[in-house]
């Protein structure tokens, strides 16, 4: 097949005046009329579509995107690990999904122990006493460290504190939270061996320093062997130390961000601790902090009097509220289940992980170029330069020959400091026969490279589109479908 | 079709991968081959307002690919006084002639003695060599 | 040693790939950890459980939850039990969309960009607005989300707030706007609604000003005055929206708001404890390059065959990173498929009817409810009563007859401690609003 015949239509092009799916019970009421001045004049041109229309339509949409249940999805940074189904199950027990969130402590104390137990698990694994389950995904956990530290230095009368330090690794998340939290950006440089230039470090700490926002294991996969260094260097000068929990998959029960020094942690909850990814979220991005921090987190905060737990709103010194009511609660249910289907095996979990990581390095780094020539933690990057300048391949050229192979391909381009950068993360589920067909799939489009490197340059072959045109989608964007006569292209400001 | 890698002799180069071409007391200004090969095809040339102050070796307009944005820094001080339009509309120009139509801005030069301490076209590419 | 949790090698497997990386031990991968930060002991955490009786215990926390389906409830104030269709279960549940991750890679995901276009145009045709994207947090983020664009756009710093917008929604405000280097002002109700020449004056030299339609009372603001006399001010305007509204109420890009936003919930999500839901934010074109999060453009591949990419992703943290217009990585997807496919089982006369009777029943409540309104205004689908008695005494009453009577105002807002905010979904009956009328009367008799 080709061409449009493989096209998906939009489900606004089955739209056909008249049809439906849904109904709405009436009860024979009769129906106030609203005044005219907020009544909609032109109803919305939603489709209009029979329910087994509806089925179909979403049912090809599913079959043309690739899930982690569709196949193996070694995409570094992001923890693409197993997302158990008994967690589906209980997420929609009728006393979580159909409670509503403004419902008195009193009529509520089952999510509230819920997320207390969970509140406990994670401070365990931090090694932080206080944590707040508010924020909606890591981004926002961050955002809120953030907030945290200013507060910090705030009751403290340290307001000159002002700048904060990110590695030249970091996720593009960091140096953003960073801007939004009203910080200026400070970047420390990375050694030859993947690790915070200490040097660097020295010079660049000073009483304007508020903090390191760090990711360790890093975005490099290896572990900063001089964490405890750095942690007195900012310690020593009246600074604070922020966890990126993306990269935590590596150290459960082995290391814990508490112990290394660190003040504020994320988590990732949709990363280490399974809530699925859902095509882009949501997510669940917990805080944990040292004692001498609880007084700021966000309102509300859980507490538990006796075996009664309660929120509790009146909080004088808190940041405020980051998001609605406490939480992503859904991604609580997902995540405590996962944590209590392991127990203290979560350890097990981060060394399969690790285990798993350094198994594909070690096949995979004689027909690759490998950067940094260490064992890794959960994940590595490798580098296709020498495809590329030997054979003109690149490593998105790998990526899309991947898919040929039912592969979803590794992070590509990232992190900055390594040129054609392949991050590879398997996570602990995978079992050794997925990997070896990973590493079969690899070898042999480095072997593909040097014989016939057009085919990988036209990669995918065998998905439902070809190569896509994302110059054209981003000079002239059609973000939405143009219902006949309109044009829907956006007009740009450009000044 | 991009053309082919060179540097014009009779530019003067910014260590940032712009160029300057000076005309009396007026300059035009436009990245390098090197940058517009970097970035990939430009979706984007967010310029200058006629009228802004450029201040050397400070970012003064973005150049955006799909996947890349770039400050596009000011290899003199001086005065905008002339945008080209064909890089706003088309930006893809700048990649296809980079010292010709594709320039970005015209300025009124602040300090003649500046362009002293930007490279020759065999300087910069001595500096390109080294990255 | 056994296999734990959800773990697959076996004691073969491990001992063959510790050898092919040329290690004797799993320890030894841990070298790296500098000894002094290794835990060295096993993880202080409860004791693992089989799937069984993971069950059983999450039912027995569930069983301690009084929820929509056993206690008869009219609790709304932003989060609303309306219907979610069967079909929202069955594909939030396929593992192509539950378990892939962002779209990053177009080819492989061709069926969540499409659902997320498609997604993007209802809520376009909804607000009436130009762009929308792919989802933000939830319906307050979206607030600080889009007085952050304000701020660029204007070069203002000041933020102007509805007394009306819900409490939630302000307070989310208040906690970035420093960040943001923004202050706040906020413009009191006058009898349940928010009065356009208070909105107009406190709107000059503003950034943004944002109220809620319907209210955070559930009574509908004059939405197109009060965008004019943002406008006139100088503020963008912006409406807070409910999406179960627009079938019936006007959309904001119609009376001139330069955004819309609001909490999708309403929409296709289940009221889970407050989330995780969406947040949507939707604006018009001028607003594209300034826009938070994700946004899904159309195009072509090689062979000219139509396909959808991320696109303006130059506007995101991964690339513009500390000059990105948000620091926003995962957002909320899965929560707007489940809007998205709720609104194509409605189709436009099922949104409609779905106000209609949202409004039917909360003027059947009016009458059926012998309590005093405590505004005198129309409304959507929530009514606030006066209380003869603290409205917290009547929820703490009604409960235990087994019913939920709704929000008491004065948690938020001094000086209305005996008002009961009470939401109608299309859920509720009218005998069960018969049923909330007798337990009302007995409790506040």
């Amino acid at each position: 097949m080709s061409g449009r015949e493989r096209e998906a239509q939009l489900i606004y092009e089955k739209s056909k005046p008249g049809r439906r799916a849904g109904r709405v019970p009436s009860y024979g009421l009769p129906v106030p009329e609203l005044p005219s001045e907020v009544r909609r004049q032109t109803p919305p041109r939603l489709p209009e579509v029979p329910e087994n229309e509806i089925v179909r339509h979403f049912t090809e949409l599913a079959d043309r995107n690739f899930g982690i249940d569709t196949g193996f999805y070694p995409l570094g940074s992001c923890t693409m690990k197993h997302n158990p189904r008994v967690n589906e199950r209980v997420v929609g027990l009728p006393g979580f999904r159909d409670l509503h969130p403004l419902q008195e402590d009193e009529g509520a104390q089952g999510a509230l122990a819920l997320m207390w137990e969970l509140e406990r698990m994670l401070a365990e694994i931090a090694g932080l006493p206080a944590v707040t389950l508010q924020p909606a995904a890591g981004s926002q956990g961050e955002l809120t460290g953030l907030m945290l530290m200013r507060a910090v230095f705030a009751d403290r009368g340290e307001t000159g504190r002002n700048v904060i330090i990110t590695a030249d690794t970091a996720h593009g998340t960091n140096p953003a939270s960073v801007t939004m939290a009203g910080f200026e950006l400070a970047k420390v440089a990375t050694t030859d061996r993947g690790n915070l230039d200490l040097e660097d470090l020295h010079a660049k700490v000073d009483d304007r320093t508020a903090g390191l926002m760090l990711t360790n294991p890093s975005t490099l996969g290896l572990f900063d062997e001089g964490i405890e260094d750095v942690a007195e260097i900012f310690h020593s000068r009246g600074a604070l130390l922020y966890y990126d929990g993306a990269n935590l998959n590596a150290v459960v029960g082995r290391s814990r961000p508490g112990d290394m020094g660190f003040d504020i942690v994320h988590y990732n909850l949709h990363k280490t601790f399974s809530q699925p990814h859902g095509g882009g979220g949501p997510g669940g991005g917990p805080v944990a902090v040292r004692a001498e921090i609880e007084p700021f987190l966000p309102a509300p905060t859980l507490v538990r009097d006796g075996d009664v737990f309660r929120l509790d709103h009146d909080r004088p010194k808190s940041i405020g509220r980051v998001r609605g009511f406490a939480g992503p609660f859904g991604v609580f249910v997902r995540s405590y289940a996962f944590m209590r289907a392991y127990g203290p095996a979560l350890t097990d979990m981060s060394e399969a992980a690790v285990l798993n990581a350094n198994y594909l390095l070690a096949r995979l780094r004689d027909v690759y170029d490998l950067p940094y020539d260490r064992l890794c933690m959960h994940e590595f990057v490798l580098s296709a330069r020498a495809l590329k300048r030997e054979h003109g391949v690149t490593a998105l050229d790998v990526a899309k020959r991947l898919m040929d192979h039912g592969i979803h391909p590794p992070t590509v381009y990232f992190p900055l400091v390594v040129a054609e950068a392949l991050m590879i993360e398997p996570t602990e589920t995978e079992t050794r026969e997925r990997l070896d067909e990973f590493v079969d799939a690899m070898r042999s489009i480095a072997d593909e490279a040097t014989r016939d490197p057009e085919i990988l340059k036209s990669a995918p072959l065998t998905r439902p589109v070809r190569r896509l045109d994302e110059v054209k989608a981003a000079k002239h964007p059609v973000v939405r479908h143009a219902f006949e006569p309109e044009v829907a292209e956006a007009r740009i400001e450009t000044g | 079709m991009p053309p082919n890698e060179s540097y014009p002799e009779d530019l003067r180069y910014h260590r940032e991968h712009d160029w300057a071409r000076i005309e009396g007391d007026e300059a035009v200004l436009g990245i390098t081959w090197y940058a517009q090969d970097s970035l990939g095809e430009l979706v984007l040339f967010d310029a200058p307002e006629v009228g802004a102050t450029l201040r050397k070796d400070e970012p003064y307009a973005e150049v955006e690919s799909v996947k890349a944005v770039s400050d596009v820094v000011a290899p003199l001080s001086g005065e905008v006084i002339a945008v080209n339009q064909k890089a706003v509309d088309e930006p893809e120009t700048v990649n296809e002639a980079p010292y010709g139509e594709g320039w970005l801005v015209r300025i009124r030069v602040a300090d003649a003695a500046e362009s002293d301490a930007l490279l020759d076209a065999a300087a910069y590419r001595a500096h390109l060599a080294e990255l | 040693m056994s296999i734990a949790g959800y773990l697959s090698l076996t004691d073969a497997d491990r001992t063959a790939m510790l050898q092919a990386i040329g290690v004797s031990s799993i320890d030894d991968l841990f070298e790296q950890i500098p000894e002094g930060v290794r835990l060295g002991r096993p993880l202080g955490v409860p004791e693992a459980l089989p799937e069984a009786a993971l069950v059983r215990h999450l039912e027995g926390l569930a069983a301690r939850n009084a929820d929509t389906s056993r206690e008869l409830s009219f609790l709304g104030m932003g989060i609303y039990d309306h219907y979610v269709p069967s079909i929202v279960d069955t594909f939030l549940s396929r593992g192509e969309f539950l378990t892939a991750y962002t779209p990053y890679q177009p080819e492989m995901s061709q069926g969540v960009l499409q659902a997320i276009f498609e997604y993007q145009t209802a809520i376009c045709e909804l607000t009436g607005m130009d762009v929308s994207n792919a989802s933000g947090y939830d319906g307050t983020t979206v607030a600080a989300d889009a007085c952050f664009i304000a701020r660029h756009h204007t070069g203002r710093s000041k933020v102007v707030l509805a007394e009306t917008l819900n409490p939630m929604v302000r307070q989310v405000v208040k906690t970035y706007a420093p960040g943001f280097g923004m202050e706040i002002v906020e413009v009191p109700h006058t009898g349940g609604t928010t009065d356009p020449a208070a909105l107009a004056a406190a709107s000059e030299d503003a950034a943004i000003a944002i109220f809620q339609q319907p209210n955070a009372f559930g009574c509908l603001e004059p939405a197109p005055e009060l965008a004019a006399a943002a406008s006139d001010g100088g503020a963008l305007p912006v409406a807070h929206v409910d999406l179960a509204s627009l079938g019936l109420l006007e959309a904001p890009g119609v009376y001139g708001c330069a955004m819309a936003i609001g909490e999708g919930q309403s929409i296709g999500n289940y009221q889970s404890y407050g989330g995780p839901h969406y947040g949507f934010l939707a604006a018009g074109n001028e607003f594209i390059r300034r826009m938070p999060g994700r946004i899904v453009g159309e195009t072509t591949d090689l062979e000219g065959r139509r396909g959808f990419v991320l696109t303006l992703q130059t506007r995101e943290q991964h690339i513009r990173r500390e000059k990105a217009t948000s620091n926003m990585t995962t957002n909320q997807t899965l929560l707007a498929l489940a809007g998205l496919i709720t609104l194509c089982w409605l189709g436009p006369e099922g949104l409609r009817e779905l106000g209609e009777t949202c409004t039917a029943l909360a003027a059947y409540a009016t009458e059926r409810v012998g309590l005093p309104l405590a505004f005198e205004r129309p409304t959507f689908k929530e009514v606030a009563f006066r209380t003869p008695i603290p409205a917290r005494d009547v929820v703490a009453r009604a409960r235990e007859h087994g019913v939920h009577p709704g929000y008491p105002l004065g948690r938020d807002y001094p000086g209305l401690d005996d008002v009961l905010l009470v939401a109608l979904t299309e859920k509720r009956t009218p005998a069960d609003v018969d049923r909330l009328a007798d337990v009302l009367r007995e409790v506040c008799s």
